[in-house]
């Protein structure tokens, strides 16, 4: 309950500030337009050449971009920029002044920073995997909620990686080409990890989850998994969950602080 | 003669930058080197389907095409437009307009100097992918001069580009929807996603008249032997026209932009 109350009271304060640049929602839409177009195009010149892309139809890649899309939305909106200050308070030496306050350090790094803006990408990315679902048969309740489902454990499971990342701050202290290596990195899940060689899908899988984030979703939507592997995401989930948070206390035992 | 000395001096100090931060410098480089994987794995699966080859690519072609991708990647990484903001914003770039040199002097050599250590550490994703799909290619020594001089008009080309676009900043720095377009042109019209000739007819047209397809294709066409001694030379003449012609406008824009700057602090 203090969790919820400790997040909103941050929302609020940031989506306050955040809507004094009623601007950036326009240049935001611009961006995800940007985004939508170039996939789209993308995805047509692939299908121009081929009927299926190694048995994916178009509107499973459909389905598969808009989840790349949303997802890469809420972790922009969502974990990103708290990682991105918490990385820039260790190089600078004010993340001292965090760990004073009165609650969990790995849930005040978490909930201290977004970007409001940045959730229109949920939205179109939304509305094309809605558009893909609708074009693939047999979709029902069921399927949509596994989907759902398996699409929540995988962004949990890459808010868990970040968290992971972001502690190398008190290693290598310039982390900042961490965000160039997630980016990079998160271009490849917008395809299926099945087209990938061997060793990009293992590190895709184990290593970066994006095969978990957005291909097993997609994939349970598309029926290509059954209820089996939602039940083996579960799993993953909660011990990459315990993992991150071992590693997150490990690591701020270690920290020794900078500067104060 | 002078500014021979600043070039070196700087190309040293952005070398020296890239040793000091070499975790740092490799950890970003995996990211950027993913991106010809993608493409291939994408590629490779649709020419696998259609028994062997996709338009005027075979299996191997493409693959070496991505592979040279990777290292002309490596070698046009220029200074991102967003650096300007940040710059302009906060007053930093008082400390560049101080010294007896043009900025773009500065970024140019400072970039110039760190890519020795982006091509060896590009070399061994260049060797992975290579032993991955074993292409069958073989390589003219024209080709490899002539890629060894293109991969560096490029980098001019496309720094200066990248610092045109960085200028608008002196104007406004609402300017992400314009770089993100940027990249979405560079991504379509350059050879960066596909190579040109899996593009619609009419792209490909249009390609040729703007700067893209010359920082990207034409350098990994000259090197993996699809493109004859004729078609090389007059790829590397069209690299020296547009650099020439980006230096016209860079001085007649920087002129400009500069007296609308003014700053506090920095």
């Amino acid at each position: 309950m203090r969790v919820l109350r400790l997040g909103w009271a941050y929302f609020r304060v940031i989506a306050a500030n955040e809507f004094q640049y009623r601007v950036n929602l326009v240049l935001q839409l611009l961006n995800s337009g940007i985004t939508l177009a170039t996939g789209i195009v993308a995805i047509s010149l692939v299908f121009t050449h081929t009927p299926d892309l190694s048995g994916w139809t178009r509107e499973e890649l459909l389905v598969v971009m808009g989840l790349h899309i949303a997802v890469g939305g809420l972790i922009g909106a969502l974990v990103r920029p708290g990682m991105s200050q918490f990385m820039q308070e260790v190089e600078e030496g004010t993340f001292d002044l965090a760990l004073t306050r009165p609650a969990d350090s790995q849930l005040l790094v978490s909930i201290r920073a977004f970007r409001v803006w940045q959730l229109i990408d949920v939205i179109v990315g939304g509305l094309v995997v809605a558009y893909g679902a609708t074009s693939i048969e047999g979709v029902g309740t069921g399927r949509l909620l596994a989907f759902l489902a398996a699409a929540a454990m995988g962004v949990i499971v890459l808010y868990c990686l970040w968290i992971m990342l972001a502690t190398t701050a008190f290693r290598i202290t310039r982390a900042d080409s961490i965000f160039d290596m997630f980016d990079g990195m998160y271009q490849a899940g917008r395809w299926p990890v099945s087209i990938y060689p061997g060793w990009l899908r293992g590190t895709l899988t184990f290593v970066i989850p994006l095969a978990f984030a957005i291909t097993v979703p997609a994939e349970t939507l598309a029926a290509r998994l059954g209820p089996g592997s939602l039940v083996l995401g579960l799993l993953v989930t909660v011990a990459v969950t315990a993992l991150s948070r071992f590693v997150w206390l490990r690591s701020i035992r270690h920290y020794s602080g900078a500067s104060a | 003669m002078s500014l021979l000395r600043y070039y070196v001096a700087e190309a040293r100090n952005g070398l020296l930058h890239e040793f000091q931060y070499r975790v740092t410098a490799f950890i970003g480089l995996i990211g950027f080197l993913i991106e010809p994987v993608v493409y291939l794995a994408v590629w490779r699966s649709v020419a696998i389907a259609q028994g062997g080859a996709v338009g005027d690519y075979g299996l191997s072609d493409l693959t070496g095409y991505y592979i040279a991708w990777s290292l002309v990647r490596a070698m046009n990484l220029a200074l991102n437009p967003y650096a300007w903001e940040w710059r302009i914003r906060g007053g930093r770039l008082n400390e560049f307009l101080i010294r007896p040199v043009h900025p773009f002097h500065r970024d140019f050599a400072f970039f110039a100097g760190q890519k020795p250590i982006w091509i060896v550490m590009a070399l061994p994703l260049a060797a992975i992918m290579w032993l991955t799909f074993r292409p069958d290619l073989s390589f003219s020594p024209f080709g490899l001069l002539a890629f060894s001089i293109a991969i560096w008009f490029a980098f001019t080309m496309r720094h200066m580009v990248l610092f045109l676009l960085g200028s608008v900043n002196f104007w406004t720095t609402r300017t992400s929807a314009l770089f993100e377009l940027n990249v979405a042109l560079e991504l379509m019209l350059s050879g960066r996603l596909v190579p040109m000739s899996l593009m619609p007819e009419w792209v490909q047209r249009v390609s040729n008249f703007l700067p893209f397809r010359w920082t990207f294709q034409f350098p990994i066409e000259a090197v993996i032997g699809r493109l004859d001694n004729t078609q090389i030379l007059f790829g590397l003449g069209v690299q020296v026209a547009w650099i020439l012609g980006l230096t016209l406008l860079i001085r007649l824009v920087w002129g400009r932009a500069i007296k609308r700057y003014t700053a506090v602090g920095g």
